[in-house]
């Protein structure tokens, strides 16, 4: 047995969590050496903007991963709601009527994912590339190629506003208040444990009384729910509903996701690591930009993030096993995968 | 035993041999000889070992002890191939063919006949098809797809395929289970045949009807060991039953004596079309029914529909007088119903989680306070229940796969007394755990029930429903075959109706 891997400080750190925090710590104050204009409260503004989409539709998306699902279909289903915004406001309604609207369509559409995946059985890696194209097609019949971008100040200002005197934007209220909803659900409750069960073994899961397909549709309409917010703050955030924004803003979020220590096979990974991973994403990508780099690059270097958080946990198995095998006594079986988000530290056992 | 040396070395033997996986001995000091021209048959229960035998000839399992010997020489078969090398073929009950190549392609498959630039010459590979489905009597088109055809034929393919390889050893591992009468009288005549052009053939069969007429020797194993081996004409099929399970059965766990209260779990008519028919069961208060029978006669399937995680077609369930919402786990533990499953790795636990969010998954909801699970609940729920049934873990957030299997078998039973259930199902309770867990799992069964809980134990082991049942159904091919009380249970009789033999006895 390693004998001093076991104190809880530890394990903490040890944990895919604070690998993230780490990298975070680590690009933050490089970046803020190195590149001119990163570490003023302006472009913290502005890097929280940038981020904000990314971070609320990836709290939904962490349990939908977590369960050992996916949901390509978020960034055509804000594009689309972002339309339908449009288009309502053209018509002459309300925005006090169109905003709820939209989230209502928002949880039809994750409904329509979820009924499919659920229901008739099919892969949600299909079911969402299939829906992420359709979703983004009826954005266009909506739409077309017009941007609506009259709306009123005291929303699109209002969406941008920040706190006080400071120069952090309101929103970061809404993406840490879902983010505290969705971390309890998913650490603290009962659903939250049947997540991790379904992910490592829906039929271990179903045997124990989890109604796996329920659970799962649920999630479903969360995440369409939570695109669509997503949506109206894009919207009235850029003062400019179209039918193509956000496109392609899925693999952000999965790449944050991952980044995050989720497990692409489901099972394992912890919300305070995908905030982490949310946060490096974005605050690599602002650094890029403001040292000039094109957006070409920026997408690589988006690419080979998703690439290298998928790979990385394996290679690092593979190492360990390698260890284990060489070493003498093969001790405990790979470090438990379950979720230590919260800082609690489990109590020392008695025996 | 063998008093004339054959004249011929035989095409393949097995001397001594044994194998052991982690604790549990699979098989030990099994010879067996299998000589040209010669149906040989193989019986035992479940369990006894004859599975672990099949691979091992088929090279899939190298023997810890003993060796295997072609044509009287030692020969290792390392990996299937070399086993294929040496002219064995094994024909599995379900055989896998690849469904959208076509019949010549799979007997073919890897050894096409080849025309002029490395092209597949099929006109050859049909031919040659034709030849082998000629020389077992039978047709079938070599260019259809496989997909389609039935498992008689499939089975066929499969023996063409072997022929075409020039096996001398073939190894027919319950064949006949998915076979139609006709089926199987086909298949004899091709067995027959093979016999008579001086193949070597291993015949393993449940039915000892088939056995009696087809077969020349019959080899018996029983718990791994090596029993006898007979000419068929000096056996009976009652001398075969009482070689199998000849056992002494005194040394496990009695249950108790105590007396039935209600009737508790009432199932009527449940019925799914081809997997079981019109089962009725019935079990009271402080009562252990077994469910007998053997491997695939449909007992696990029934459970699992009692339980509600596979759908039936008609018939009810009730608990209490109330009944059951189809096809609803959640609505059947809220009745008080658990069940304890038959693939604890798959079904009964979620591995790679700790050992107390497995000892809680099935207390989730009443262990949280306003939607919130307390930490501390579910420590001492997970704590209170791994000290009661003594499971040895090192900690409770250790993965449960760290676990030995029956230490597994314990969180499962955990989880699921966690629950205070009226009815216990338990799924084969003490399969591959160690005899000590064993005992205590038993021991804990009969406390249960002297508790006044309700319990269904299917089991495929007779020591076990013969020490622990008050009274035992057997299970033959979907139905219900026999009901019999505690005195009226032996091994004979649930050997008999597990076998559909019922009366054929005495």
């Amino acid at each position: 047995m390693a004998p001093e891997s076991t104190s809880p400080l530890r394990r903490l750190l040890a944990t895919r969590e604070a690998s993230v925090v780490g990298a975070l710590i680590v690009t933050v104050i490089a970046a803020s050496f190195w590149i001119e204009g990163f570490a003023t409260g302006r472009n913290t503004g502005f890097l929280i903007l940038d981020i904000a989409a990314i971070a609320l539709i990836a709290l939904p998306m962490t349990l939908i991963v977590i369960t050992g699902e996916i949901d390509l279909s978020v960034a055509s289903t804000l594009g689309l709601t972002s339309a339908v915004m449009g288009q309502l406001w053209v018509m002459g309604l309300p925005l006090e009527t169109i905003v709820p609207l939209c989230v209502v369509l928002g949880a039809v559409l994750g409904a329509v994912n979820g009924l499919l995946v659920t229901v008739a059985g099919l892969p949600s890696l299909a079911v969402t590339i299939g829906t992420m194209a359709l979703y983004r097609g009826l954005a266009y019949v909506v739409l077309g190629d017009r941007a609506v971008a009259d709306f009123p100040f005291s929303w699109t200002g209002g969406a941008t506003a920040r706190i006080g005197e400071t120069q952090i934007p309101w929103v970061v209220l809404l993406v840490i208040g879902l983010a505290v909803v969705f971390g309890v659900v998913l650490h603290a409750t009962p659903v939250g444990r049947a997540l991790y069960a379904i992910g490592n073994n829906d039929e271990a899961a179903r045997f124990s009384g989890i109604s796996v397909r329920m659970t799962k549709l649920w999630l479903f309409v969360a995440s369409g729910a939570v695109s669509a917010v997503a949506g109206v703050f894009w919207t009235l955030q850029y003062s400019s509903a179209r039918a193509d924004n956000a496109a392609g803003l899925e693999l952000s979020v999965v790449a944050a996701v991952l980044l995050g220590g989720v497990s692409i096979f489901g099972g394992s990974g912890a919300l305070a690591g995908v905030i982490g991973g949310v946060l490096l994403l974005g605050t690599i990508r602002n650094a890029l930009q403001l040292a000039d780099v094109s957006s070409d690059t920026l997408s690589i270097v988006t690419g080979l993030l998703l690439v290298i958080s998928v790979v990385a946990p394996n290679v690092v198995t593979r190492l360990k096993e390698r260890r284990r095998a060489t070493a003498p006594p093969p001790d405990r079986a790979a470090a438990d995968s379950s979720p230590s988000s919260s800082p609690t530290v489990p109590a020392p056992s008695k025996r | 035993m063998a008093q004339q040396p054959p004249p011929v070395p035989p095409p393949l033997a097995l001397v001594d041999a044994a194998k052991s996986f982690g604790s549990v001995k699979a098989l030990q000091g099994v010879s067996l000889t299998l000589r040209a021209g010669e149906i040989h048959a193989l019986c035992g229960e479940n369990g006894a070992g004859k599975s672990t035998l099949v691979k091992m000839i088929a090279g899939v399992h190298q023997p810890d002890e003993g060796r295997i010997e072609v044509d009287g020489e030692p020969a290792v078969f390392a990996r299937p191939a070399d086993a294929q090398r040496a002219g064995v073929a094994v024909i599995y009950q379900e055989p896998t063919l690849f469904p959208d190549l076509s019949v010549a392609e799979n007997i073919f498959m890897g050894r096409q006949p080849l025309a002029r630039g490395r092209r597949i010459d099929k006109a050859a590979m049909h031919a040659a098809s034709d030849a082998l489905f000629a020389r077992l009597g039978v047709r079938i088109d070599p260019a259809r797809p496989a997909k389609g055809l039935s498992i008689a034929d499939q089975q066929l393919i499969e023996i063409a395929k072997a022929l075409s390889l020039q096996a001398r050893v073939l190894v027919m591992d319950e064949p006949t289970a998915a076979l139609s009468g006709v089926e199987v009288e086909r298949l004899f005549t091709v067995a027959r045949s093979l016999r008579d052009s001086g193949s070597a053939i291993l015949f393993i069969s449940h039915r000892f009807d088939e056995v009696f007429s087809l077969c020349d020797r019959v080899t018996v194993m029983r718990d791994g060991r090596y029993i006898s081996t007979d000419p068929i004409g000096e056996l009976t099929v009652d001398a075969v039953v009482r070689k199998m399970v000849g056992r002494d059965i005194a040394a496990l766990f009695p249950k108790q004596d105590t007396e039935p209260g209600d009737t508790v779990l009432e199932v009527r008519g449940l019925t799914r079309a081809g997997v079981f028919s019109d089962v009725d069961l019935t079990v009271r208060a402080g009562e252990i029914v077994a469910l007998a029978g053997l491997v695939g006669a449909g007992r696990s399937e029934v459970m699992r529909a009692v339980f509600g995680v596979d759908r039936y077609d008609s018939g009810t369930v009730s608990v209490n007088g109330r009944a059951l919402p189809k096809a609803s786990p959640a609505a059947a533990m809220a009745a008080g119903v658990a069940l304890v499953p038959e693939d604890r790795r798959q079904q009964g636990l979620v591995m790679e989680l700790s050992v107390e969010r497995n000892a809680t998954l099935t207390r989730r909801w009443p262990l949280s306070r306003f939607g919130l699970l307390r930490s501390s609940a579910e420590e001492g729920t997970a704590r209170e229940w791994a000290e009661r049934l003594q499971v040895k873990a090192g900690r409770l957030t250790d993965a449960v796969s760290t676990l030995s299997g029956g230490n597994q078998q314990k969180v499962v039973l955990a989880k699921w007394l966690a629950t205070g259930p009226k009815v216990l199902i338990v799924d084969e309770p003490t399969r591959g755990i160690d005899v000590g867990t064993k005992s205590e799992v038993h021991r804990l069964l009969s406390e249960l029930a002297g508790q006044g809980l309700a319990v269904v134990m299917v089991s495929s082991e007779l020591p076990e429903v013969l020490g622990m049942a008050d009274r035992v159904l057997v299970m033959h091919e979907g139905r219900i075959s026999a009901e019999l009380s505690r005195d009226e249970a032996t091994e004979e009789s649930v050997m008999y109706a597990a076998t559909g033999q019922r009366g054929e006895a005495a």
